[in-house]
C-alpha cells in the first residue's frame, strides 16, 4: 500500500488558462497565488512562506528575466529567497522537486512552488522558435527539425514498431478536448470530433494540428509544507508520497530507441518505488500530452499498459474518466493549454482538486491516488510525482 | 586538417563535414565512438581520444515530413528529416533528399552527401544530408 508523506500540499492555485490579453506573467501568477492564499486562511504568506521556486522556460517571450524576485514581489512576499527553475516544458515540475529538497533539508518548513509563461502576445513564428530552444540546436534544429518534427519521429517509430495508428493518436485529442470542455479554467473548452482531428492540417507528418498542444498564457502554484505541519493549515491536505526525476540526451538522435522516453520512465520507477505502489493503483493521472503520441508513450512509460499497447489503451477507453485510470481530466496540455513553465504545477493543481473532491463535473469518484508526469523538451527532463489524499 | 592536433569539438566536426567527412571521437580506453565528438568519452569519462572517420552508409531509423517550419527552411517545405544509423552504429540526423516522400521507409539504406549552407552571421556550418 501507499507510502508515507514526503511533503504535503496545503494549498494550490491556478490562473485561468487561455489567451489572456493585456496580462503579463507576473499578473497571471498573482491570480494563482491569491487563489492559493484564499484557500488557506490559516496561512500568513508574508510570515510563513520561506522560499519561492518558480518554473519558467524562457525570457524571450516577455523580454524579462530574473523571474524569482519579480514574482516574489508581485505576490507580496519580498524579501523571501526566490529562485527560478528551468527544465523547458518541465520547468515547474522541477520547481516542485526543488521545494521538496528545500523542505527536506530542514532549511524551510513551508515553500511556494509554481510556474508561469506568457506566450500568446507573440507571433506564432516567434513562439515556435522560442519553444524549439528546448531541443538540440547544433545538430537537430540545424538540419531543419522542429519541435513537432521531433515528436513526429517518435510517432513514426512507434507506428512502425507497434502498429500504432493515426486514429489512435486522434482519440487522445478527442478525449482530452472532452475532458477540457468540463474544466472552466481550460483554454479550449470545446469538444472535437475524430473527423476534425484527422482532417486538420499536417504540421509534421504523422502529426496534425489537433495532435499538438496549445500556445497558452497561464500560471499555477502549490504551497508545500512539512507533513507534520499540514493539519495546522488545512483539514484536507494532499500528500506527495513518491517523487522522481531524471535526465536524458537533449538530442533525440543520440538515443538507443525512439519509442519511449527514458527520463520519464526512470522518474516513474523512482516515484513508484518511493511511494510503494503499483501503476494499477493510480486512479487519476495528468500526463505530458504535448503531442498526442506523447500521451500514448506516457501510458507505456508509466506502466499503465505494456510497451506497444498504448494505442490500444486509448482505443479501449481505459484512459478516460470511468476507465482504468482517468488521464488528463483537466483537458491536459492539449485542451487546458500549455503555458510551458506553468504546466508542471498545473498538473499537480488538477490532482489536488481531484484528491480533495473539488473537480466538479470531471471529478473521478473516490480518487485516492494521483500521479503527474511532466516532460521537458523531448524528454531531456522527466519528472513524476505521486499523490495521496490526506 | 591534421587529425592529431584537432580538438574534439563541434566546430571541428563541422570543419570535417566541409571536407566531406563524418568524424567521431573514438575512446582509446573503452573503444566507444562518439559522433559528433565530445571532449570526454560519455561512457568511461576518458579524455584519451582518437579521431575516427565514419562510414557514409546506413539505414533509416525514423523520419518525419515537416510542413510547418522556420522561415529559413520555408522554400524546402514540405521536407523529410530522419535519423540514420551508420554501419558502425553511430546515429546522425539529417534531411532526406532525392526520393519522393511516399517512397521513404524505415529500414531503407541511405547514403550521406554534403552541401554548403548559405547563412549569415553565426553559425556558418555546412550540412550533411541523406539520399538513396
Ligand atoms: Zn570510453
Amino acid at each position: 500500500m501507499s507510502g508515507k508523506p514526503l511533503i504535503s500540499i496545503i494549498s494550490a492555485g491556478m490562473s485561468k488558462f487561455g489567451k489572456r490579453d493585456g496580462l503579463f506573467g507576473r499578473e497571471l501568477f498573482v491570480e494563482a497565488a491569491t487563489e492559493a492564499y484564499e484557500r488557506c486562511p490559516n496561512l500568513d504568506p508574508k510570515r510563513d512562506i520561506k522560499a519561492l521556486f518558480v518554473g519558467m522556460m524562457g525570457e524571450s517571450y516577455e523580454h524579462q528575466g530574473h523571474t524569482g524576485p519579480t514574482i516574489a514581489d508581485w505576490i507580496g512576499i519580498t524579501p523571501v529567497q526566490a529562485f527560478r527553475t528551468e527544465g523547458a516544458c518541465g520547468s515547474s515540475a522541477t520547481a516542485i522537486r526543488c521545494g521538496i529538497f528545500a523542505v527536506l533539508s530542514g532549511l524551510a518548513d513551508i515553500v511556494m512552488v509554481g510556474g508561469v509563461e506568457k506566450m500568446t502576445h507573440r507571433a506564432t513564428a516567434d513562439v515556435t522558435e522560442y519553444l524549439a530552444m528546448a531541443s538540440d540546436f547544433f545538430f537537430e534544429q540545424w538540419n531543419g527539425l522542429t519541435f513537432p518534427g521531433l515528436f513526429a519521429m517518435v510517432a513514426t517509430a512507434h507506428m512502425h514498431k507497434y502498429g500504432t495508428k493515426e486514429e489512435q493518436m486522434a482519440m487522445v485529442a478527442v478525449k482530452n478536448h472532452h475532458h477540457g470542455a468540463l474544466n472552466p479554467k481550460a483554454h479550449m473548452q470545446k469538444e472535437i470530433t475524430m473527423e476534425q482531428a484527422l482532417s486538420s492540417r499536417v504540421v509534421a507528418w504523422p502529426l496534425k494540428l489537433y495532435d499538438c498542444s496549445l500556445i497558452t498564457d497561464g500560471a499555477s502554484c502549490l504551497i508545500l509544507a512539512k507533513p507534520e505541519l499540514a493539519k495546522k493549515y488545512t483539514d484536507t491536505p494532499v500528500h506527495i508520497i513518491g517523487s522522481g526525476q531524471a535526465s536524458d540526451t537533449i538530442g533525440l538522435f543520440e538515443r538507443d530507441q525512439f519509442t519511449s522516453l527514458n527520463a520519464g520512465k526512470a522518474a516513474a520507477q523512482e516515484a513508484y518505488k518511493m511511494a510503494g505502489i503499483d501503476p494499477s493503483e493510480v486512479d487519476v493521472a495528468e500526463v505530458h500530452d504535448c503531442f498526442t503520441i506523447a500521451e500514448i508513450v506516457a501510458y507505456e512509460d508509466l506502466g499503465f499498459c505494456k510497451p506497444g499497447e498504448g494505442g490500444r489503451f486509448i482505443e479501449e477507453g481505459q484512459s478516460q474518466i470511468g476507465g482504468k485510470v482517468a488521464v488528463c481530466t483537466s483537458g491536459g496540455l492539449k485542451s487546458k493549454g500549455h503555458p510551458v513553465g506553468a504546466t508542471g504545477t498545473a498538473q499537480a493543481y488538477e490532482i489536488y482538486l481531484q484528491l480533495t473532491e473539488q473537480a466538479e463535473r470531471r471529478q473521478v469518484k473516490g480518487a485516492e491516488i494521483g500521479l503527474t508526469h511532466n516532460i521537458g523538451g523531448l524528454g531531456g527532463t522527466g519528472v513524476v510525482n505521486i499523490f495521496r489524499r490526506g | 586538417m591534421t587529425e592529431e592536433t584537432v580538438a574534439f569539438t563541434i566546430e571541428n566536426f563541422y570543419k570535417f563535414v566541409k571536407e566531406g567527412k563524418i568524424m567521431g571521437a573514438q575512446c582509446n580506453k573503452c573503444g566507444h565512438v562518439t559522433v559528433p565528438p565530445r571532449p570526454v568519452c560519455p561512457k568511461c569519462l576518458s579524455k584519451h581520444l582518437t579521431w575516427k572517420e565514419n562510414p557514409k552508409q546506413g539505414k533509416l531509423l525514423t523520419y518525419t515530413i515537416i510542413h510547418v517550419c522556420p522561415e529559413q527552411f520555408q522554400p524546402l517545405a514540405p521536407y523529410a528529416v530522419g535519423v540514420v544509423e551508420l554501419e558502425n552504429g553511430a546515429h546522425l540526423p539529417g534531411m532526406i533528399k532525392g526520393i519522393p516522400h511516399e517512397k521513404i521507409k524505415i529500414g531503407m539504406r541511405l547514403t550521406i552527401d554534403f552541401e554548403e549552407a548559405k547563412s549569415e552571421g553565426w553559425p556558418q556550418w555546412p550540412r550533411c544530408y541523406f539520399k538513396p
